[in-house]
């Protein structure tokens, strides 16, 4: 049992944190946030050629670096810090994720290849209208035809789906419900009937779209495989996911602290440090008590979601992945909101303004809480296992 | 990172788990699961004894240096036996004080002889052990101890005068490491002595503090020139001998404190899926939370003792107290909610309380003992974070 960062996690860790201080401050956050793609292209690209992040847990056999879920988790840690704007959760968290988990030899030969070549973007588009993340969620159709299949539908809330070069859509077989008849396409966005809408947010470091599908012809290739009985493979990416964006949750929510903290440090009030204050202290006492905790459920969660990728993972283990996501992105996602809304408290009146950071995280902590379920949905999601025979 | 127990560690684990099956059972049936906190006043005969058998079989002290009687225990290994231990329901330590604080502390600060003459006792779990820490004036603020000490040229004897407070066990044990002013002129951490003081003499007396649960764990020992048997250290070093004494324990026991936190959960869950308790959409988001929070203990519990080859592990560490007290507070509050009404009938009369209600109440103590949810707040925002000290005065 070492339940530490080795090394090599800490020396990834550490260009990680070297690297984003520099390309994601605030001013480049703010200029992507406002573009309509909603990043630097120049510094996705840098990103994949000097940093080769989207390649990380990549197996080597596809041209990416073969490392674990541990290690994508200290790079999304400080993405989450430093609110990186980029195609690279949806591109490796979901797609990535996608393609290990549910593409065929083939699939996974032509894209992630692809990916770590640093030459497509791709998102999971699986969500439709009705704000739920499970298997409910399924809301476009598909009908096999001779040659493949038909989608239609119309898929909401999905991350770049704007911009991604590739969407991995789930659909259901007409009249079927919950977890039955779903099925896992690869459809190249510029495909015949895709039509794409980037939605405004109140979040503005991460886009998302609504794709309406009509008549979109996929060919019998880019099926994934187990079509009509895929829900269990969606769910374990989506568990993935969950994690990703627990990850990501857990660095906001020390950054946040950490801001908040040094702010408190310099503002002087009644002629000491506010810093100094036992009711200043003990709130970032808390803030740093979820922060911890968070940052346990996220270690936690990534070294069982590597058990699920490796070949020879620790079959015990990865079948705890379901609760493991759904504890990380319950604690993580309150831990982020009551951080990032205390740390607006402790900066007073100017964590108020546009000019401040604060909002950009506040937001954040907002919208990836929501994403893929709040904390009451996990916890009823636990609840099931540990009271419902 | 890894998360899994080495294959020595496991054979390690089953040698534990076979012996606890072997022997805690006969006579020591009756103790399985008693004497816990809030229990402690629990078949204190019974636990003694078995503190020896425990002993017998090699298991007291197990992380002690070998050429001090122990075993040269891993941290992982002695993670494992809290884990085994608690997992049958190993009875509430009564040697853990002298095993845990007083043993390790004379190890490092005892001269040959005091070694000799205090660690057997400890090993053989015939000698038990309190702390003399906490005064009436004396709690969160532990410098501000008053029990004086004056040193008896004749006898060559120190002798202590002034009163302890919150002293667990202190009826029952043989020994009590205490905390005292050597130097009346000094103030703070300054000027204080360790002393070991034999709890059997005419000076020292012992009275119990009857809790809320009805029940008395804790008492008041009161200082009549009582006579120090020896002191650890020289006069004026006995601040940073207590202080090291808090470090030593390292939280290997943790693990098993969060054992007996899921004896308790799994309690309320077999109670909430009795009384329909568990299909209240309130109920169940709490106890998913509850079942969460522990599970979480535990990661920040390994990465505590993992190795701190990181900077953050320190911080994991420093909001443990916190965490868990406030965690096992809400859980006795959730036990009472799952239970209802029934919540409010006892046992049995006059004022007999059933585990979990007596569990209920003693939670309550959970977020003062051990540095209060507020000091502990304060240690995280200096110690954790760099916050500047509140100004004094």
């Amino acid at each position: 049992m070492d339940f530490a960062f080795t090394e090599e996690q800490e020396m990834i860790r550490e260009s990680a944190i070297g690297f984003l201080a520099e390309q994601s401050n605030s001013e480049a956050i703010r200029k992507a946030m406002v573009s309509d793609t909603g990043f630097d292209p120049s510094l996705w690209e840098k990103i994949c050629a000097e940093m080769f992040w989207q390649a990380i847990h990549i197996p080597e056999q596809y041209g990416g670096m073969g490392l674990g879920y541990v290690e994508l988790a200290a790079l999304l840690e400080q993405m989450g810090k430093h609110l990186l704007c980029s195609p690279y959760f949806s591109t490796v968290c979901l797609g990535v994720n996608a393609l290990l988990v549910a593409g065929s030899e083939e699939q996974k030969q032509q894209y992630l290849t692809q990916i770590a070549e640093g030459s497509l973007t791709a998102t999971l588009a699986y969500t439709g209208t009705s704000g739920r993340w499970d298997a409910g969620a399924v809301e476009a159709t598909y009908s096999e035809t001779d040659d493949g299949a038909v989608l239609n539908g119309e898929l909401r809330y999905i991350p770049d789906g704007h911009t991604a070069d590739l969407l991995i859509v789930a659909a259901r077989q007409t009249g079927t419900t919950d977890a039955n008849g779903i099925a896992l396409f690869l459809v190249p966005a510029d495909s015949d009937g895709v039509a794409r809408q980037l939605l405004p947010t109140v979040d503005q470091t991460r886009k998302q779209a609504s794709i309406q599908l009509s008549n979109v012809t996929v060919a019998q290739d880019q099926i994934m495989p187990g079509a009509g009985d895929a829900w269990s493979q969606l769910s374990s990416i989506i568990h993935l996911a969950q994690v990703a964006v627990a990850a990501e949750q857990m660095g906001g929510a020390q950054q946040v602290l950490d801001m908040a903290v040094d702010y408190t440090q310099e503002r002087v009030q009644f002629g000491r440090s506010i810093a100094s204050y036992q009711a200043i202290k003990h709130k970032a006492a808390d803030m740093m008590l979820k922060s911890e905790v968070a940052r346990s459920a996220v270690y936690y969660a990534a070294c069982v979601a590597q058990e699920l990728l490796a070949e020879d993972g620790d079959h015990a283990l990865a079948a705890d992945l379901p609760q493991a996501a759904s504890m990380a992105k319950a604690y993580c996602s309150d831990a982020y909101f009551f951080n990032a809304g205390n740390a607006i408290q402790l900066f007073g009146g100017v964590g108020f303004t546009w000019e401040y950071d604060c909002h950009l995280y506040f937001k954040r902590a907002k919208s990836s809480e929501t994403f893929l379920g709040n904390g009451a949905y996990h916890r009823e999601l636990i609840a099931q296992q540990l009271l419902d025979d | 990172m890894k998360l899994q127990f080495s294959q020595a560690d496991e054979q390690f684990r089953r040698e534990i788990a076979d012996w606890l099956e072997n022997n805690l059972c006969g006579e020591f049936e009756q103790i399985r699961y008693r004497g816990g906190p809030g229990d402690e006043h629990m078949f204190p005969a019974e636990r003694h004894a078995w503190e020896q058998k425990l002993a017998a079989g090699g298991w007291t002290c197990i992380g002690w240096p070998k050429e001090h009687g122990g075993r040269d225990a891993t941290i992982e290994q002695q993670v494992i036996f809290h884990e085994e231990y608690a997992r049958v329901g190993g009875p509430g330590r009564m040697g853990h004080i002298g095993e845990g604080l007083a043993g390790p502390t004379i190890i490092v600060y005892g001269t040959e002889e005091q070694k000799q003459k205090y660690l057997p006792g400890i090993l053989n779990g015939t000698e038990l052990w309190c702390q003399g820490y906490s005064e009436p004036s004396a709690g969160s603020d532990l410098a501000n101890v008053k029990t004086k000490a004056v040193l008896d040229e004749g006898a060559g004897k120190w002798k202590l005068t002034g009163q302890k407070v919150w002293t667990s066990l202190a009826h029952e044990s043989d020994w009590s490491f205490v905390v005292a002013r050597t130097d009346p002129q000094s103030q703070r951490h300054k000027g204080l002595g360790f002393f070991l003081v034999k709890m059997d003499q005419p000076g020292v007396e012992v009275r119990p503090i009857e809790q809320l649960t009805g029940t008395s764990e804790f008492n008041e020992v009161f200082f009549d020139e009582a006579v120090a048997e020896d002191i650890l250290g020289q006069p004026g070093e006995g601040w940073g001998i207590a202080m090291a004494l808090l470090g030593f324990e390292r939280g290997v026991s943790t693990l098993g404190q969060q054992m007996l936190f899921q004896n308790e959960l799994d309690e309320i869950i077999k109670a909430a899926k009795a009384n329909g308790a568990a299909t209240d959409p309130v109920l169940r988001q709490r106890i998913a939370e509850a079942h969460t929070g522990l599970r979480l203990m535990r990661y920040n519990a390994m990465r505590m003792l993992s190795d701190p080859s990181s900077g953050d592990l320190d911080k994991s560490a420093l909001v443990y107290k916190l965490h868990w007290a406030s965690w096992h507070r809400n859980l006795g509050k959730l036990a009472m909610d799952v239970l209802g009404p029934e919540a409010e009938i006892c046992e049995s009369g006059p004022y007999n309380l059933t585990r979990l209600q007596s569990m209920y109440l003693f939670t309550r103590s959970d977020t003062i003992y051990g540095g209060t949810n507020q000091v502990q707040r304060n240690i995280i925002a200096e110690r954790g974070l760099g916050m500047p000290r509140e100004a004094k005065g």
